[in-house]
């Protein structure tokens, strides 16, 4: 077997033999169980409402327990000299970052299909699906994010943190533009200057608003051009965040 | 039991006493608390449909639905010092309007309007909710017909104002060309011409309804075409006086 999905198959093994199937296991009774209560105090769309609070809710759950369990289990190789043990093997920086890489994708899209799941329950199977791939690939974008961070900075929480920043950044950012053009704001030079810094972010940041929508649930399955346009958002800022891991992690001396 | 972990033997029985009693004390304590007091407030501002959004973290089906969950826990709780109908509808607008705008497909916010909120005694605060319903129908009329024909039968029969009643019914008819716009919303105007006893309007629109050929229900057809002859013969018994 290759080297890399040797490396991915460990990273699989790792988080089965943890505690993530069963935190995964509670955010999914958590999220069902909200939803279903608030689901009682609604006077009318209470399917719609449960369906949008539980994806809403286990969407951002899965993202944060995949960035903990990836620099959680990358910080703790480093310390524990796994790393050097594993490029002291015939085995490139580039081919330990890819199996890394593919091992955390393999479980962000575990965790995907695990959570669309009980989505069957409000809204058609064509919806989810679409939905679940939608999630999978942003779960595997963070978990690019993650292990990037990870490597980077080398400690757990600075790693979770600069993770999680980023992807709540990247899902607020199309909102936080449309406040800084809100017709509430005055023409001041100092608005004008944050409205380009905050155009200037955006250009960085992928939009994670427009992907794995839970409008997707709600409201029928996207068209090809709105879904494949967010798979293709995904898709890019994924490659750029492994290449600038792989970038950092060739630079560094270990 | 872990192979990690010494029996339970172990723990000093000092620790057990201290465990025990501090558990003791937290639950006493918490049960001695009275139960939450609901504090009277009014509504605050409604916030901008963009920082809704941007609160929702892209997620703007889910915080449209929990924005209206706390107007509704906000104005229908049984220990709220204000209830709904002493609420600032102004501003109970303005909440539905920016959920609304953040998530346009959902049909909550039109609900809550027309169901809970215009169904008010006071007619000023029902005209605010009618006005909303309106204004919100303009936008998208195909989806939100059901809505403005309610506030068209809560004008006519709460407010008593036909005026209103015929001005909505009216919109209802001319900005609607959804297939699944039922016959019986596009004839209101037709009806509530007639209780205005504006017989000869009644008498054109239904004529003109029934040559577009849209009636597909034989059914109807006759009953509509009873009307017109009803229309008529009161038209000409009241030229005959």
């Amino acid at each position: 077997m290759r080297p890399e999905l040797l490396l991915a198959r460990s990273c699989v093994t790792e988080a089965r033999r943890s505690a993530l199937p069963w935190i995964a296991l509670g955010l999914l009774g958590a999220a069902l169980g909200l939803a279903a209560f608030l689901s009682q105090v609604a006077v009318t769309e209470s399917r719609e409402l449960q369906a949008a609070l539980a994806a809403a809710l286990l969407r951002a759950g899965a993202a944060f327990l995949l960035a903990a369990h990836v620099a959680a289990s990358i910080v703790r190789e480093a310390n524990d000299k796994v790393l050097e043990l594993a490029l002291a093997l015939p085995l490139s920086r580039t081919r330990y970052y890819a199996g890394k890489l593919c091992g955390f994708g393999a479980i962000g899209f575990a965790l995907a299909g695990a959570i669309s799941a009980p989505m069957l329950l409000w809204a058609s199977p064509g919806s989810v699906m679409l939905w679940g791939v939608s999630l999978g690939l942003e779960l595997l974008l963070v978990a690019a994010a993650g292990l990037f961070f990870s490597v980077t900075l080398a400690g757990v929480v600075p790693a979770i943190v600069s993770t999680v920043g980023l992807y709540f950044l990247a899902r607020a950012m199309a909102g936080i533009q449309l406040l800084a053009r809100g017709p509430l704001t005055d023409e001041s030079w100092t608005q004008a200057a944050a409205r380009g810094v905050v155009d200037a972010l955006a250009l960085l940041l992928p939009r994670l608003d427009a992907v794995t929508r839970s409008e997707w649930l709600l409201y029928g399955a996207p068209g090809a051009a709105e879904f494949g346009a967010a798979i293709g958002t995904l898709l890019i800022y994924t490659a750029l965040l492994c290449a600038a891991g792989l970038f950092d992690f060739h630079r560094r001396n270990l | 039991m872990s192979a990690h972990q010494r029996p339970l033997a172990a723990v000093p029985v000092w620790l057990w006493a201290a465990f025990a009693t501090c558990l003791g004390v937290q639950i006493a304590i918490q049960a001695m608390r009275p139960p939450p007091a609901a504090t009277a407030s009014d509504l605050p501002p409604a916030p901008r449909a963009a920082a809704l959004r941007a609160a929702s973290l892209g997620e703007p089906a889910a915080i449209a639905r929990l924005a209206m969950l706390y107007l509704q826990a906000f104005d229908l709780g049984a220990g709220n010092a204000r209830p709904y109908q002493q609420l600032d509808f102004t501003v109970l607008a303005g909440w539905l309007r920016a959920i609304l705008d953040t998530d346009p497909r959902s049909a909550y916010p039109l609900f809550a309007a027309a169901r809970i909120y215009a169904e008010v005694e006071d007619p000023a605060r029902c005209r605010v909710m009618l006005a909303f319903i309106h204004r919100s129908f303009l936008q998208d009329p195909n989806r939100r017909w059901p809505w403005l024909a309610h506030a068209a039968l809560l004008a006519k029969h709460r407010l008593k104002d036909l005026q209103l009643a015929r001005r909505y019914a009216a919109d209802l008819e001319r900005l609607t060309n959804a297939p699944d716009v039922p016959m019986w919303a596009k004839q209101m105007e037709i009806f509530i011409l007639e209780d205005m006893n504006e017989l000869e309007a009644a008498k054109i629109l239904l004529g003109g309804l029934l040559e577009t050929g849209h009636l597909q229900d034989p059914a109807e057809r006759r009953f509509l075409e009873q009307k017109l002859k009803e229309l008529e013969k009161r038209l000409s018994s009241g030229s005959r006086q």
